[in-house]
């Protein structure tokens, strides 16, 4: 037991630890922001995960073209957009069915980049190593002690993306964009009869959700990896939209609940590597599942208040 | 109807002529006028059906007439849309607010007209036109209340706010004290005063009488897409409204012997019952019904109907009060429970409760008795069966087409009520509900349905109505019970009443002090 | 309306027919633009999905499980629930089985085999009713439910098998389950052998379409997932109807991880799962939610993945099949809304 607590201690004492959590949450909070941009609007958006993947990819592909991962951010958040588009296409011009749609691109992301891997880089599994985008280095910072470990030296995504809930809040409390938005997904009819245009709007929100969720991937591949293997989101796209419901469909909200869902994460890979201890190699396993058993106490209303916008999923029908 | 020179409309904020409006099967607005003069507080009032929002919806461009002109302050004006009513300075509180719940009363008013600093929304500035609106108007309501927190009255509030902010000169209200206690419905009347005594003009949509008397400057009248007659408020009084509103002849005659009246077998007490907002829709009912009698209630749409018949059937929760069926209290049983003791219901909206649109007839024909042994042996379904039933059915009812496979989203409206009926008769019950039995049907599928009500009660059942045709209440009913405002307000005979009195009745006053009237003024 | 005409008319059967020519030849495009012969590469395709009895007998061991998954999800749609969880039941109903299998040693197969298939079941039907009784008491939406309950159901399956229940040696798998708990093998050609389990699949397909067609609970589940209200108002019970609905959507997915525990792998192991899950709305799509549409449309999504080897070979990486199985769903969800019109259309017009 002593051991245990000595191991637990050991990790939060750790800056390696926090660095990681924030290495764990940033993919996290920029596709649970898109989530959030799209869900404002009445757009369910489970197609998250293959947005994720496929600009996942796309940075590596564009990084490894030009050498400049700059480039290959850019990839990553054009085809993450084509594929937000195509979602927004199905679900508010054909006001098709959201889930299927979404289950449609989860699809054709992993088809898409499973096919491509092999014929670009000429075997499945995994990319060759491309050029990461830079990491800030805070000078002397690194050298303080602790916080030099924590965050002297990071990806500039880290930055960009808590600086993202900082502009979504915004964006959407305290413009008339935002207010827009939170009007159509939650009453597109009233919305309507005070000459507010509900499509424009959700393509908006699906589109930037697009945005963000390819931020989020492309930070997988090519915020310190430089590299892609198949499959590479490997659910973070859910963890997302578990994230963003923990958090109420708030941009705030949703960080912490990504951070939170980033700290489990790092937590558990800095027990594992407690070497000292003889800790069953399946507790992982345990931790693992936290996030996605706190997702169903909140959204069956058991703990906390969690509701999603009224509208959300209901393809809107101009009559 | 009016003597003055035909085109100087200038002294009227609003001019429509000879306004013809049809839908499929029905003429809406029959070559209809109306004038309002500017300033004033000016009624439609009529029956459910009669075309008074079909009217105003034309006014905001909601939908577009077939015919006939509309000048706003005397002159001619096109409204194509919303937009171009709010143009014209016309505004329009629908009945069902129209309000955004989880956002706050100064985000839902200045929607999509929001004040700014650059990008951002101004909130103060937003705020303050708001106070200011509500000072200048008397409308009540903190700005930055969330609209699913406020009570109905204060959302409606809003919803003039809203209109007010956009500029509106004509304000259109339709039926806007449907959803507002006695009080509410004071508050908004001195909030009409208080926007008339600063120049706009109002049109109020509504049935009530004694609200018209009240708060309104003139009056016009409407029946089946008619004006039926256009009063000044001071020269009238609800008689003679009402006399306009309903008073006809009984078109529909029945033919039908005096009921022969059994033992008691419905007893409603003290009946409440909620409606979905958690407002109280039924307030305090009580009354009976026998067997081989048929029971009518009569009333304007929205008075608690449709809550009392969910709540009888075991769809609604009962708050307080008791059901009681054969001598068994079966408050809040289930629906199933229900069918099982021997209740028939024909419910008011054929799609939404009475069928299973995508099945085949044959499966809508044992809807609520699919596990009757008959029907089903424990588990599985007795196809043949059912099909031979249904086929039955199908001949006796003269269902067209007559297809037992046929969806029931592919029959006509008429033929999908004669599945209903034939399904619930051949259960045979011991007491039928039946809400609005020939809503939208052809007179031939109306006579049909009459008929076949009255033969159920000949056979010894027991027959609530429910219905919104005063003509249906008169033919078919022995007793009639008069709806209003969740509240019973007397019971007549159709052979001692008069529609008038009725009609009285359905817009808000009591039997008795109707009768006391007479007295006196005998 | 002649015979022919008339099927040929029933959109049923046409528009996912449709679909699938559509996603084939834009594939053939991309093939194109690559430079590669789509001919050699769905000639491999055809070739590895049925050139060779070994080939035949992989493409039915494949099908087997996703006729199930697939009458997972289509036995949810028939009742209004989308149940993406078809995965997670899967994994409880495959674990469960595997644990009862492997303390199973003294069992005769008359016993073992039922009682594989019963637990399998109920493992499944446990999960699935979980996120059906969190929508009908705590109106938590089963979209949600069923893809969090996936997850974790993969954490306990690795949890269990790295562990409590983990055999000796490399990688994490569960130890073997008794020989009378194995499916029988019908053809053995090489590796490659043929199980009875493609019976049970094929035995489900009968039975669910005896349940949705023929039975008091199909008439049901199928009011309630078509207009709520009606039922209600039939006395149907819709809380007790969406709970027995995800419990028998999740049966069918827990049997199709039973199938691979019984007739594959003879253990559990972490990858056993695999797409099955996702792969169920592919072909319950397809499928048109019809139990015998469904198990055509299992065997075409088995015989892609099973050619899909084979084309790789020829030089066509072998996720174009997923792309192809992708534009599919993307299409029949639009021709949904095709239909819907259509269906509008013609009632406006009656009503008049």
């Amino acid at each position: 037991m002593n051991a245990w607590v000595q191991a637990i201690i050991n990790v939060f004492i750790n800056p390696v630890f926090y660095r990681s959590t924030l290495n764990q949450s940033t993919p996290l909070i920029f596709a649970a922001l898109g989530g959030v941009y799209s869900e404002t609007t009445g757009v369910v958006n489970i197609a998250l995960e293959g947005i994720m993947l496929i600009a996942a990819f796309g940075g590596v592909v564009g990084s490894y073209f030009t050498g400049n991962p700059w480039y290959g951010l850019a990839l990553a958040l054009l085809l993450g957009i084509s594929m937000a588009a195509l979602h927004a296409w199905a679900s508010i011009r054909y006001a098709g069915d959201q889930i299927i749609s979404g289950t449609a691109i989860i699809l054709l992301a992993q088809g898409i980049t499973g096919f491509s891997l092999v014929e670009l880089f000429g075997k499945p599994g995994s990319t060759d190593l491309v050029r990461s985008i830079p990491l800030v280095n805070l000078g002397g910072f690194e050298e303080v002690p602790f916080f030099g470990k924590m965050v002297g030296s990071l990806s500039p995504l880290v930055y960009v993306a808590f600086a993202s809930v900082v502009f979504s809040w915004y964006l959407i409390y305290k413009t008339k964009l935002g207010l827009r938005m939170r009007s159509v997904g939650n009453n597109p009819e009233a919305a309507d009869t005070l000459g507010v245009n509900v499509y424009n709007i959700r393509y908006f929100g699906v589109l930037m959700s697009g945005v963000f969720a390819a931020l989020g991937g492309a930070f997988l591949s090519i915020g310190e990896l430089g590299q892609f293997t198949e499959n590479m989101s490997n659910g973070r796209g859910f963890i997302a939209l578990a994230a963003m419901i923990i958090g109420n469909w708030s941009p705030t909200g949703a960080m912490w609940a990504a951070i939170l869902f980033g700290a489990a994460s790092a937590f558990n890979d800095q027990l594992q590597s407690q070497g000292v201890l003889h800790l069953a190699t399946n507790t992982q396993y345990l931790f693992g599942m936290i996030p996605y058993i706190l997702t169903l106490i909140v959204v069956s209303g058991f703990v906390g208040k969690s509701r999603a916008p009224t509208a959300d999923g209901i393809p809107y029908i101009k009559d | 109807m009016d003597n003055k020179n035909k085109k100087d409309y200038s002294q009227y904020a609003v001019v429509m002529e000879q306004i013809v409006k049809k839908f499929p099967g029905v003429l809406a607005n029959d070559h209809v006028d109306l004038f309002v003069k500017r300033g004033e507080i000016h009624a439609i009032v009529g029956e459910n059906g009669a075309g008074k929002t079909t009217l105003m919806s034309q006014l905001y461009g909601l939908i577009n007439p077939n015919s006939g002109k509309i000048y706003i302050n005397g002159v001619e004006t096109r409204i194509k849309n919303p937009n171009d009513a709010i143009a014209a300075k016309i505004g329009m509180v629908h009945q069902h607010f129209m309000l955004v719940d989880r956002l706050s009363v100064v985000e839902n008013v200045v929607l999509g007209m929001e004040p700014s600093h650059g990008p951002f929304f101004a909130i103060d500035v937003a705020r303050k036109q708001i106070r200011e609106l509500s000072e200048k108007f008397g409308l009540y309501v903190d700005p930055d209340a969330i609209i699913e927190d406020l009570p109905v009255g204060a959302q409606q509030r809003v919803e003039i706010i809203k209109v007010l902010y956009r500029g509106a000169e004509i304000l259109i209200l339709d039926e806007p004290t449907a959803v507002l206690t006695p009080q509410e419905t004071d508050e908004l009347f001195d909030v009409l005063r208080s926007l008339k005594a600063q120049g706009k003009t109002i049109i109020l949509i509504t049935h009530k009488l004694h609200e018209v008397m009240a708060v309104t400057d003139s009056v016009t009248v409407m029946r089946l897409g008619k004006v039926t007659g256009v009063v000044k408020t001071k020269d009238t009084n609800p008689k003679e409204l009402a006399r306009m509103m309903v008073g006809r002849d009984v078109l529909l005659r029945v033919e039908k012997d005096k009921a022969k009246v059994g033992d008691k077998i419905l007893e409603i007490e003290k009946l409440e019952v909620n409606e979905n907002r958690g407002l109280r829709a039924v307030n305090g009912v009580s009354f009976s019904v026998h067997k081989g009698e048929i029971v009518g209630i009569a009333g304007v749409a929205g008075n608690g109907q449709s809550e009392l018949v969910e709540a009888i059937t075991g769809l609604r929760k009962v708050e307080s009060g008791k059901v009681i069926f054969k001598d068994v209290d079966i408050t809040n049983f289930s629906p199933k429970k229900h069918r099982e003791m021997g209740m028939g219901h024909i419910p008011e909206d054929r799609l939404k409760r009475g069928l299973v649109t995508a099945f085949p007839i044959y499966y809508n024909f044992i809807l609520g008795k699919h596990d009757d042994p008959k029907f089903c042996d424990g588990s599985f379904l007795k196809i043949q069966d059912i099909k031979k039933f249904s086929e039955e059915l199908v001949k006796e009812f003269d269902v067209r087409p007559p297809l037992i496979n046929i969806l029931g989203a592919n029959l006509s409206g008429g033929n999908q009520q004669k599945v209903i009926i034939a399904r619930e008769i051949a259960f045979e019950p011991d007491f039928l509900v039946v809400s609005q039995p020939t809503r939208g049907l052809d007179i031939g599928a109306i006579e049909f349905i009459h008929k076949t009500i009255i033969s159920m009660r000949d056979k010894g059942i027991g027959v609530l109505l429910i219905s919104m045709e005063l003509e249906e209440i008169f033919s078919l009913s022995d007793r009639i019970l008069v709806m209003y405002e969740g509240k019973i307000m007397g019971e007549v005979r159709p052979e001692e009443t008069s529609t008038e009195e009725v009609g009285m009745m359905m817009t808000g006053h009591r039997l008795e002090d109707l009768r006391s009237q007479e007295t006196q003024e005998v | 309306m002649s015979k022919l005409k008339k099927f040929y008319m029933n959109d049923k059967i046409i528009s996912p027919l449709i679909a699938i020519v559509i996603s084939f030849i834009i594939a053939a495009i991309v093939m194109i633009l690559i430079g590669k012969n789509p001919a050699t590469a769905y000639g491999a395709l055809f070739y590895g999905a049925f050139g060779t009895e070994g080939a035949l007998i992989n493409n039915i061991m494949k099908a087997t499980p996703l006729i199930l998954t697939g009458l997972a999800v289509g036995f949810g749609f028939r009742a209004g629930l989308f149940n993406i969880g078809a995965n997670g039941q899967l994994i409880i109903g495959a674990l469960l089985a595997t644990y009862v299998g492997s303390q199973m040693q003294t069992f005769p197969f008359y016993l073992s085999i039922p009682l594989m298939l019963v637990v399998g079941m109920l493992g499944g039907a446990l999960w699935g009713a979980l996120a059906g009784w969190l929508k009908a008491a705590r109106g938590a939406h089963e979209v949600i439910t069923t893809i969090m309950l996936n997850y974790i159901a993969v954490f306990i399956a690795n949890y269990v098998v790295n562990g409590p229940f983990q055999a000796p040696g490399g990688v994490p798998k569960s130890p073997e389950i008794a020989y009378s708990a194995r499916f029988p093998n019908l053809v053995t050609t090489g590796a490659t052998w043929l199980s009875a389990g493609i019976f049970v699949a094929l035995a489900a397909v009968v039975v669910v379409y005896i349940i949705i067609e023929k039975t008091k609970t199909g008439y049901e589940v199928k009011a309630v997932g078509f207009n709520p209200y009606a039922a209600e108002y039939g006395g149907i019970s819709i809380s007790k109807n969406v709970v027995l609905a995800m419990a028998i959507s999740g049966a069918l997915a827990g049997l199709a991880g039973t199938m691979q525990v019984m007739g594959v792998y003879y253990r559990y192991l972490g990858s056993l799962g695999g797409s099955m899950g996702f792969d169920g709305i592919t072909i319950a799509l397809i499928g048109q939610n019809d139990p015998i549409g469904i198990a055509f449309a299992a065997f075409l999504i088995s015989s892609i993945r099973a050619g899909s080897n084979q084309m790789q070979i020829a030089g066509v990486s072998k996720n174009i099949v997923i792309i192809i199985q992708g534009i599919i769903i993307f299409l029949v969800a639009a021709n949904r809304l095709v239909k819907t019109l259509m269906v509008w259309k013609r009632k406006g017009v009656e009503e008049i």
